[in-house]
């Protein structure tokens, strides 16, 4: 018995020991000025030219800046390491000048050169960058990553001297300052990257603490992988008077149960997500932690046109409009989500498509009728591949019901695990297939490009010259009212042709503690840290 | 047939012990609501009614319903059939193959022993579950590789156990005199050797079965349980479990379900294992 | 004994190269690649890509290089962690596994065994009945939802302990532990209850009862040595298992070990990775099943020429 005593005392005595109510790190972190920050899933790196994805992004945003930044307020973007620019008459010709104060996290002052040579490493081939089409628009730049010219001089970016850059564009493109706040766009530093490995190391050691130098509000002090990163303020930034959180700490929590333990225990001050079912739940009883914010992502079915149904436009049309979209969000996602009638998310920088697509059951199955199926010859069996996720389930079943309902077709749901199911949509194995698309920059052409030809995403093989051509157009209008007409007919004819059926805009659904300031929503989820600061509510 | 009396007795032993008669006889009324699930569920598996949502038990739905608005009867009825299955598929394969395995290895002893256990160590060696883990993600969540895998694994186990209690037998005064009478092996094995492992092995049994129910759980846990809409026990608690603060039904009734097989399973062991070893029980 | 040792040692070195070569076609087999993602990359960076990882070669010819880099020590680099070695990114998760799996154990080994054995010398009284109910509750009570309790109780309704972490906060490693410490410790209770029955019952027990050796020598002695074999002989399995369980912990309670390297790796396709942690997984359960047989073996005089 004394050995169950002793052991029943030890851990009593552990408990005792920890006991006095743990003071949470949210409590502590206002007078230390740490902000913890819930990132989702471990970072693949921190290079900003070879990595992807949401979580990379939020860590990048502290460590380096590019040549303008989002403007925390929405409207266009402020000044970043560019203290100011021309843009000439047509559009196509940039001039940037840099900041003087603008420093390197060593010290070093920056140059317009280190811009030459970030973007000409990004547009190196051999790098394997997954995002070189964002310089795309550059004069020549297209040329030089897909091998055509080697001399890089042919592209379009120059360093007038060490502080005067000029940028020349192949067509006027209105939404290029806003580019430039997208992390493939953002300098690294030189000699950093060279001291490690070549321009095009994917392995080089430059990104480890220590090694690591940018040029951002913040600079990398310890990296522990899947545990947590730790960003601490960095002195040499131009801006630094402005920053007043010390350290940004990253936990990577991929488990949004975990995450939101840890955010009711004090862990953490922001969470990356929210558990779905949690969500009507908070709105429910008015958590003042939830925030739900607009984002630029739409959610949507693609319908694969080189299935010979799924060929004829009627039966997409008769598909799309046997939906009904508000009972979607109402009754299946219920966390704030906006039916979706249009490819692009409406309001994006001021741009409002007028399509519409109708719940209209009986306009559907005259379309179905039209289309020349019939009790007697009915619409073969039709397949809703997802990758699996219990949210994806619950609007496929919706989906499937509406459809087997409006329409009498039989649907079967097929979920397979993400790789398999990319894989698939990406050789066209599928019928009808779950899709979503968050914007990169805040402008309708980074959803209507997707669909335009050869386009890698667009997966659904529709192709439509006109479109093309409009959207082509559009780009070379150097007059914004002019440009967003032309995109509107371009999204009428999508919309009229429907290879993809919009379903719901997303919102960004989170908890954040009311100790937060200054972390305003934002359509890309773009938060400039040195915009936000920490005082007890 | 002199052995009959030995199971004769066992049954009689077995019959008596109200515990284990109170066990078996759960098992049998869950095995009868597995095979008869699609007559005894009210709604099928995947039927879901979107305007329901998550409700708590009401006269329509006796246990309540998910999240997605699907009867938990049903799916717990129907989740019977994929768990017990799982169980006993995958226990019945590791059973056959560990215990002759073992069995032989042991009484064989020598070379015959040696080579047979390190081939047991041989595929211990394997990291199964990792495999297990491969082989969901490669081939998708198919139901009999998962039947299959498991039972790969956990026949390791049982015939090191039935080898350590056979060496441990071999040399006790009733074996080593039942060789010297030069009794066969065949019926050394039937009668002196399985009766007297059949405790141990019918222990290990019983835990194996919620064992690889709970496997079966644990990869639903990480994403690679059975495909939905079907549902198993596993799923349902991990699902329970990611809303037991809100729909707390949702957890307590598939808990309540498994917990009571699980302890159904134990007296019907623990008896049969009374029943089979007459020395143990005698004290 | 020691010859058992380097036997079984040189008997391994295979068997992990098997493993290797299975698993290495096996990861060929999945559909998706490293490099599938949501914002489908274009055909030229596909290409490059693969390049860069060696992924236009062959088959055969990636197999070949592969294997000839595992013997120079060499698990080649993450594909999904651009500049990440598989060997760095396992010596990182492997300490943090292994000593979430020693609490677990030695929770597991104390409580088990204790109850275990009170139960079996107090067979048939409350003393046994109790235990070995709350011992099958331990086992139908699967990790994924004794984590998630413990954390409720604990950490957000007392908010005495930290819920999540390892080494970050005092008292974070108390919660992992007892979690998958309490699934094995049923185990190990019912196994010793199981094996301390069989024993009490023979004869050199009885002899030394006659004796007139104590009760407490009679059962520490020479009963325990006995009884507790299956408990031995389930430790190797059990940390293998306990590997297993270690992925679903980890995950609950956000701890950076190998386990979820492993499971993301496998929903990655990070082909290296993938290899390199199921390579180094089976030369840990294969050390570890090496000694826990010693162990039985050194415990159980009588099987020691076996």
């Amino acid at each position: 018995m004394s050995k169950k005593f002793s052991l029943t005392t030890l851990l009593i005595l552990t408990f005792l020991y920890s006991c006095s109510k743990n003071i949470s790190p949210v409590d502590s972190a206002i007078e230390d000025g740490i902000f913890h920050f819930g990132n989702g899933s471990e970072p693949q790196g921190i290079d900003p030219h070879i990595v992807t994805g949401v979580p990379e992004h939020h860590i990048l945003i502290s460590l380096c800046e590019g040549l303008t930044i989002a403007n925390p307020d929405g409207g266009p973007n402020l000044p970043g390491v560019a203290e100011s620019w021309t843009i000439s008459e047509d559009g196509k010709e940039y001039i940037f000048n840099l900041n003087k104060d603008a420093k390197w996290s060593n010290g070093e002052v920056m140059t317009a050169d280190d811009f030459v040579w970030s973007w000409m490493r990004i547009l190196t081939a051999s790098l394997g960058s997954q995002y070189p089409d964002m310089l795309y628009y550059l004069e020549g730049a297209e040329e030089y990553h897909t091998g055509i010219t080697d001399d890089f001089e042919t592209v379009g970016i120059k360093a007038i001297d060490e502080h005067t850059l000029k940028i020349n564009l192949k067509n006027p493109t209105p939404f290029f300052l806003g580019l430039l706040s997208h992390y493939s766009t953002w300098p690294v530093h030189k000699e950093t990257v060279l001291k490690h490995g070549t321009i095009d190391d994917r392995n080089g050691q430059w990104t480890r603490p220590g090694n690591f130098v940018c040029n951002g509000p913040f600079q990398l002090k310890s990296w522990e992988l899947n545990n947590k990163i730790v960003v601490e303020k960095n002195p040499h930034y131009w801006d630094a008077s402005k920053v007043k959180l010390n350290e940004m700490h990253f936990y990577p929590v991929s488990n949004v149960m975990t995450e939101d333990r840890m955010f009711r225990a004090g862990q953490l001050h922001l969470t990356s997500t929210l558990p779905s079912q949690k969500c009507p739940i908070y709105i429910e009883e008015n958590n003042p932690d939830l925030r739900i914010d607009p984002y630029m992502g739409q959610y949507f079915y693609r319908l694969n046109t080189n299935n010979p149904y799924l060929n004829d436009v009627k039966v997409r049309k008769a598909l799309a409009f046997a939906i009904d979209r508000k009972a979607i969000v109402e009754k299946v996602t219920k966390c704030g989500q906006i039916p979706a009638y249009s490819f692009t998310p409406p309001g994006s920088n001021g741009y409002y498509p007028d399509t519409e697509i109708p719940f209209d059951p009986e306009t559907a199955k005259q379309l179905m009728i039209d289309a020349g199926y019939s009790d007697l010859n009915p619409f073969p069996k039709l397949e809703i591949l997802f990758n699996t996720n219990e949210d994806h389930r619950k609007i496929a079943l919706a989906i499937q019901q509406m459809w087997q309902e409006n329409l009498g077709i039989t649907v079967e749901l097929v979920n397979q695990d993400w790789k398999v199911y990319l894989s698939r949509e990406m050789v066209g194995d599928f019928q009808v297939s779950r899709a979503g698309w968050i914007g990169d920059y805040e402008d309708p052409n980074t959803f209507l490009d997707l669909m335009r030809p050869n386009r890698g995403n667009n997966k659904t093989g529709w192709e439509d010259p006109e479109f093309d051509a409009i959207v082509q157009k559009a780009n070379s209008t150097n007059n914004q009212e002019e440009r967003y007409k032309l995109l509107m007919e371009a999204e009428r004819i999508l919309i009229d042709n429907m290879p993809i059926i919009p379903l719901y805009t997303y919102v960004r659904a989170y908890q954040l503690s009311p100790d937060v300031k200054g972390y305003k929503p934002h359509i890309l989820d773009h938060h400039h840290p040195k915009f936000i600061y920490l005082e007890k509510d | 047939m002199k052995n009959n009396s030995l199971w004769s007795d066992a049954l009689y032993r077995l019959t008596r012990n109200k515990a284990a008669m109170f066990g078996g006889f759960i098992l049998v009324l869950l095995i009868l609501a597995a095979v008869f699930a699609p007559w005894l569920a009210p709604y099928s598996y995947s039927y879901q009614d979107l305007n329901l949502g998550a409700s708590p038990p009401s006269a329509e739905h006796l246990l309540g319903t998910d999240i997605l608005g699907r009867d938990l009867l049903s799916r717990i009825l129907y989740g019977a059939r994929i768990s017990l299955l799982v169980g006993f598929v995958a226990t019945g394969v590791a059973l056959v193959i560990g215990v002759s395995w073992g069995i032989i290895a042991g009484y064989a002893g020598g070379r015959v022993d040696s080579i047979m256990m390190r081939i047991v160590d041989i595929l211990y060696g394997l990291p199964f579950i990792i495999f297990i883990i491969l082989l969901m993600v490669i081939f998708g969540r198919n139901l009999w590789l998962l039947f299959g895998a498991i039972g790969a694994v956990e026949w390791l186990t049982m015939a090191r156990i039935v080898r350590g209690q056979v060496i441990g037998l071999k040399n006790q005064e009733f074996v080593l005199a039942a060789k010297a009478m030069g009794v066969s092996n065949m019926s050394m094995f039937r009668k002196h050797l399985l009766p007297n492992i059949l405790g141990p092995i019918a222990v290990y049994a019983t835990l194996t079965i919620p064992q690889v129910m709970l496997l079966e759980g644990f990869l639903s846990f990480l994403g690679l349980g059975i495909q939905p809409p079907m549902s198993s026990w596993g799923t349902l608690i991990k699902d329970g479990v990611e809303s037991m603060e809100e729909y707390s039904w949702l957890l307590i009734y598939p808990g309540i379900t498994f917990t009571i097989t699980l302890f159904a399973l134990n007296f019907f062991g623990d008896g049969l294992r009374d029943a089979l070893d007459p020395k143990t029980s005698d004290n | 004994m020691l010859s058992i040792f380097f036997k079984r040692i040189l008997i391994a070195i295979p068997v992990l190269l098997a493993v290797a070569s299975i698993t290495f076609f096996l990861i060929k087999l999945a559909p998706g690649g490293p490099f599938d993602a949501d914002r489908a990359v274009s055909p030229q960076v596909l290409k490059n890509l693969n390049e860069a990882y060696n992924l236009d070669a062959s088959n055969w010819e990636q197999y070949v290089d592969y294997m000839s880099g595992l013997f120079r020590g060499d698990l080649g680099p993450s594909f999904r962690f651009p500049g990440r070695s598989v060997t760095e990114m396992i010596s990182t998760g492997l300490p943090v596994t292994f000593e979430l799996a020693f609490y677990a154990i030695l929770i597991a080994l104390l409580l088990g065994v204790f109850s275990g054995v009170l139960a079996a010398l107090k067979r048939n009284t409350f003393l046994d009945f109790i235990p070995m109910a709350v011992a099958m509750i331990g086992i139908c009570v699967p990790t994924f939802l004794m984590g998630p309790l413990l954390v409720l109780i604990f950490g957000i309704n007392l908010e005495i302990l930290p819920v999540s972490g390892w080494g970050q906060l005092p008292g974070d490693k108390i919660l992992p532990s007892l979690t998958l410490g309490f699934a094995y410790a049923a185990y190990i209770a019912r196994l010793s209850r199981g094996g301390m029955l069989e024993v009490l019952n023979q004869d050199f027990i009885r002899t030394a009862r006659a004796k007139g050796l104590t009760e407490k020598m009679v059962v520490i002695k020479h009963a325990m040595q006995g009884g507790l074999i299956p408990v031995v002989s389930f430790l190797g399995p059990a940390i293998a298992g306990l590997l297993a369980g270690s992925f679903v912990v980890e995950t609950i309670f956000q701890i950076p070990g190998l386990g979820r390297f492993y499971v993301e790796a496998a929903f990655n396709r990070d082909y290296t990775m993938i290899l390199g942690t199921t390579i180094f997984f089976s030369a840990m359960i294969v050390f570890f099943n090496l000694l826990s047989d010693l162990a039985a073996l050194w415990l159980n005089p009588r099987s020691r020429d076996a």
